[in-house]
């Protein structure tokens, strides 16, 4: 995948620790922070045309009524009716880039969210009970794991057939064990704290400590973890489109797959790959601004 | 580098060193707010007093090794006849573990965890000396030898992690005293050990430091540990010193109510049992800034109005009373507890910091002397 | 440290079992069945039954996943649908092509992220800093398959540069002893064709190592600035070592521990990266053979590459896991 798996997971684990920063200093700390500004600014355009998206396409994403313009070698380039010119399909690009955020923002929500509650789940699981339980769960997802991200997501799609259905749970699938750790991790540190020792020689029950107190207390690392997976889902989506994964359809505007169309015509209109994959990577860089700004704010050890 | 005439005395001047830490969007912290005090060639000088009270930061002025970033400091530190403050950085390295060294508290976090001690010592030998790597090993095992590591030889190819915490010390004592610095600053050296071995580091330094004729600046909050190394004490407060004395004067007779307060909260094994401690009231952050008046006089129970104000001055105490070399910050000090220590010779000196029950052969005397004493 | 080295060893083989299992299941729930997958969707019903016999696919589960770890072991994978070879064969010639490219992007990423890395912590929150810090963020915000394109694009069809697709050009005509074309060119004295191997190699690198330049970048910046404030660099610097040696020494050796970490965990990035940047630049290796696999749902293919790479990547952790050990005195000794 995109991202190493246990890099994500450690940076969010740096945001674990007894003594949280309070949460007015989190804000404060974020809004002082210009990458977390500019990351959420990208964000909020990103969701905005996405929600947005027929009010703000001047064209059906699947509008062909250009396709006589194209000849071979050339494709209408950015011109004052379709400002980011026509693709190969006769389509307007512009209109398509737009209706593509939809796609990208639900492969990225979905899966991510799929893959976070499974992966949550699993990790409080192995962390609650210990013992062989853990050891069992564990050691499934060191076996998926084992297997190198975009490969295991190859063979789930091949498997699930080709559809967006398949790339979200392939996606989904490979987050699991990234959730499960962080959550395990999360639970071992909090076990030994003072505060789980006390309640439970008071006597609270074991399941109303974890769901209390240590679930909220993880709540930090897994919004971080959350905000990256997002971010890598969304590259990871247009990877898989662009290995022929994606939708059977060749009229759905997602990004990825748009990327993959145009290497064939690379000569004629190189523009057509441009647009999809700034699309891409800008949305892709406000998740990692705002990701990476939370980590910092949430870390409880100040620095400098 | 401005080369001042030779003090014949002071190894070790400074005068009016200022450290202040700023940082963003918060007030400025002055964490040195003007201290002042020599060490001769040899001397022992101990620095004591509560964390945060400026006492690490002095040291790491002198030597330097305060970050550029967010600091200022100002004044003076003049060793041998050079200004420290403002030297060049290579200069300042050049002078760095063979002029002055220092040690640090926590041995383990401070050891390089990927080299070899001897390596860490060795570095030192062909840094400031060009030792060849053969005659730097050789010196580092006698050097490991000498700070009492069994199986030196043996031992300089081991890693920090395999040596227990007092033996840690020991290697950093060893890696300080490596090129015969003529100062040696230890900062809070034991306060990471066990009691026990505590003991042993202080002993060691102590006959390390006499054998070396190396001059000795003794950074700690523990009385006890001044108690038995230090010629010459001073105690800091809120950055400034408060109270200077020679040893035996400064236990004999505090003046300062800070001083004072700090000896009567130790438990002491000649009061009956279940005799209520006494700690000082209040916490280090119940400080006023000097600008306006004493910075103890929120804890202190000697407080008069002319506490407030104005900072009071570092002055010598009226030679009469007691030694010219006793110095005292304050307008209200404690009285000095025995005329009985300066004129009787014969009974040993007893500690009588103020609130300690006196014994009735020596309350007369002591009503004679609070009247005397005038504030 | 033994006891280490042991200790990931005998991890591996539960993993390695479950890697072997996660695909046999796979093969058989492939649509169509594990006949299908093994011969395509087209096949007459004679050789579906042939294949049903060879196979055992009529026995009992655990005598066909026996039956199966045996042909795993030998590294018999089957043919592929597509060239009709043995699929071990298609592996032994295209694995080293991926091989030498996630070598060079490695090379690529460790060789200027470190340094970038460590020049940004030194001037933390100067300009070089922040620059870094944006570009390593874009850096991973780029999809490798949009910038193997977009490098394309500028330096071989436009300005013609460098070479756009393959390992070599078809003219030169040369010996290919190791299958590594750079090494080849140097073994067999062809200077010419090692040079044109590596003009080749560079776009492909360059795209895929640039997420892992990113990453390491990011992770020496952090790395640094933690050991920098670290005690043991004080003592040096209050022992009077020079500023080199300070960096060298303390802060860098120091550092380096949790970089080889990451280091190690690009792996999967550079495998995963090397399907897609392949494709690109038709570059013939593994990579490039599994995503036409996909495409052509040449299943046999799809479960040996599959296998065969998750236990590279297996290994290769291994491998790094050690060397971790080794390079850190605490759990080296003792």
């Amino acid at each position: 995948m995109s991202l190493a798996a246990a890099e994500t997971a450690e940076i969010a684990l740096d945001t674990l620790g007894e003594d949280q920063a309070p949460k007015g200093e989190v804000w404060r700390r974020l809004r002082r922070n210009p990458a977390f500004i500019v990351g959420t600014v990208l964000i909020a355009v990103f969701v905005l045309v996405a929600i947005f998206a027929p009010l703000l396409a001047p064209y059906s994403p699947t509008d062909r009524q250009w396709f006589d313009e194209i000849r071979p070698g050339f494709v209408p380039g950015p011109r004052s009716g379709n400002l980011l010119g026509v693709d190969q399909q006769g389509q307007d690009e512009l209109s398509r880039i737009i209706y593509g955020a939809r796609y990208s923002l639900l492969i990225g929500i979905v899966s991510t969210a799929l893959g976070a509650s499974v992966g949550i789940l699993i990790g409080t699981l192995a962390g609650a009970f210990g013992g062989w339980v853990d050891g069992l769960l564990m050691r499934l997802m060191d076996v998926m794991l084992a297997i190198p991200g975009l490969l295991f997501a190859i063979g789930l799609a091949a498997l699930l057939g080709r559809s967006l259905k398949s790339v979200m749970i392939a996606i989904a699938v490979v987050n699991i064990p990234l959730f499960a750790r962080l959550l395990r991790s999360s639970m071992l540190a909090q076990r030994e704290s003072d505060y789980v020792l006390a309640s439970t020689s008071v006597g609270v029950r074991r399941w109303r400590i974890v769901v209390q107190h240590i679930l909220p207390n993880s709540l930090s690392p897994v919004i971080v973890q959350g905000t990256l997976a997002l971010a890598t889902a969304i590259i990871d989506a247009a990877g898989l489109a662009f290995l022929g994964l994606g939708s059977a359809d060749p009229s759905i505007p997602e990004w990825g797959r748009m990327l993959a169309d145009t290497q064939r015509s690379l000569a004629s209109a190189p523009q057509l790959a441009f647009f999809p994959g700034l699309a891409i990577v800008f949305s892709v860089l406000g998740f990692y601004l705002v990701g990476d700004a939370l980590r910092e704010a949430l870390d409880p050890k100040l620095r400098r | 580098m401005t080369l001042l005439p030779r003090d014949p005395v002071n190894l070790l001047s400074v005068r009016d060193l200022e450290v202040v830490f700023t940082r963003r969007g918060r007030r400025p912290v002055r964490a040195v707010d003007g201290v002042s005090f020599d060490v001769r060639a040899g001397q022992t000088l101990g620095l004591v007093g509560e964390s945060g009270c400026g006492k690490s930061v002095t040291s790491l002025a002198i030597l330097g090794l305060l970050p550029k970033r967010g600091v200022q400091v100002s004044g003076s530190v003049v060793l041998e006849g050079r200004e420290l403050l403002g030297l060049p950085q290579d200069e300042l390295r050049d002078m760095r573990g063979r002029d002055i060294a220092m040690i640090f508290q926590d041995p383990l976090s401070s050891l390089n965890p990927v080299l070899t001690i001897g390596r860490q010592i060795t570095e030192v030998l062909e840094r400031h000396f060009g030792t060849s790597p053969r005659d730097a090993r050789t010196e580092a095992a006698r050097l490991l030898d000498m700070v009492g590591i069994p199986g030196a030889a043996r031992r300089l190819d081991d890693y920090p992690h395999q040596f227990s915490g007092g033996m840690r010390q020991r290697v950093m004592i060893a890696s300080a005293l490596a090129c015969k610095p003529k100062l040696l600053i230890a900062d809070e050296p034991t306060t990471a050990l066990d009691v026990t071995i505590q003991a042993q580091i202080l002993e060691l330094l102590k006959a390390l430091v006499v054998d070396s004729q190396a001059a000795l600046i003794m950074i700690t909050h523990d009385l006890g540990v001044v108690a038995g190394l230090c010629e010459k004490v001073h105690v800091m407060y809120a950055g400034r010193i408060v109270e200077s004395a020679d040893r035996r004067e400064l236990f004999g007779s505090p003046r300062h109510p800070y001083t004072a307060g700090l000896l009567a909260s130790v438990p002491r094994l000649d009061q009956e049992r279940g005799t209520p401690l006494r700690p000082i009231a209040g916490s280090p952050r119940d400080t006023i800034p000097w600008v306006d008046g004493c910075a103890f006089s929120p804890r202190c129970p000697n407080r008069i109005d002319l506490c407030l104000g104005a900072p009071p001055a570092l002055a010598p105490i009226a030679a009469e009373v007691a030694p010219s070399s006793h110095e005292l910050r304050c307008v209200n000090p404690v009285p000095a507890p025995v005329a009985a220590v300066v004129t009787s010779r014969r009974r040993p000196p007893v500690r009588l910091a103020s609130g300690t029950r006196a014994t009735r052969a020596t309350k007369p005397v002591k009503q004679a002397a609070r009247k005397r004493a005038k504030p | 440290m033994l006891k280490f080295v042991v200790r990931r060893l005998l991890l591996l083989v539960p993993i390695l079992l479950g890697v072997s299992l996660l695909v046999f299941f796979w093969v058989r729930a492939l649509p169509g069945g594990p006949e299908a997958a093994l011969l395509g969707e087209r096949s007459t019903p004679e050789r579906i039954e042939e294949v049903r016999k060879s196979y055992g696919l009529d026995r009992p589960v655990i005598v066909q996943y026996g039956s199966y770890m045996k042909r795993v072991a030998s590294l018999e994978f089957g043919d592929s649908i597509a060239t009709r070879r043995p699929v071990t064969t298609e592996i032994k010639e295209r694995f080293p092509a991926t091989v030498e490219l996630a070598l060079a992007a490695m090379l690529l990423a460790i060789g200027l992220g470190i340094p970038l890395g460590f020049i940004a912590a030194k001037r933390y929150q100067g300009w070089f800093d922040q620059i870094s810090i944006g570009g390593s963020l874009l850096g991973i915000s780029i999809p490798v398959f949009f910038l193997a394109f977009i490098l394309k694009y500028v330096f071989a069809v436009k300005l013609g540069w460098l070479p756009s697709v393959g390992r070599q050009d078809p003219i030169i005509d040369a010996a290919h002893p190791t299958k590594f074309y750079v090494l080849d060119g140097l073994v067999t004295g062809n200077f010419a064709a090692m040079w044109d191997a590596i003009k080749h190699l560079i776009l492909p690198a360059v795209a895929l190592g640039t997420i892992p330049l990113a990453i390491i970048a990011r992770i020496t910046r952090a790395a640094v600035l933690e050991v920098v404030n670290e005690d043991y660099v004080r003592t040096a610097e209050a022992k009077g070592m020079s500023a080199a040696v300070v960096d060298r020494r303390h802060v860098l050796k120091n550092a380096m521990l949790p970089v080889s970490t990451v280091i190690g965990l690009q792996t999967g990035l550079l495998l995963s990266g090397a399907v897609l940047t392949e494709t690109v630049f038709a570059w013939g290796g593994m990579g490039s053979f599994l995503a036409t696999a996909v495409f052509d749902r040449d299943f046999p293919v799809l479960q040996g590459g599959i296998l065969f790479l998750a236990i590279v990547f297996v290994l290769v952790n291994l491998v790094v896991d050690v060397s971790y050990g080794f390079l850190d005195p605490r759990i080296r000794v003792s």
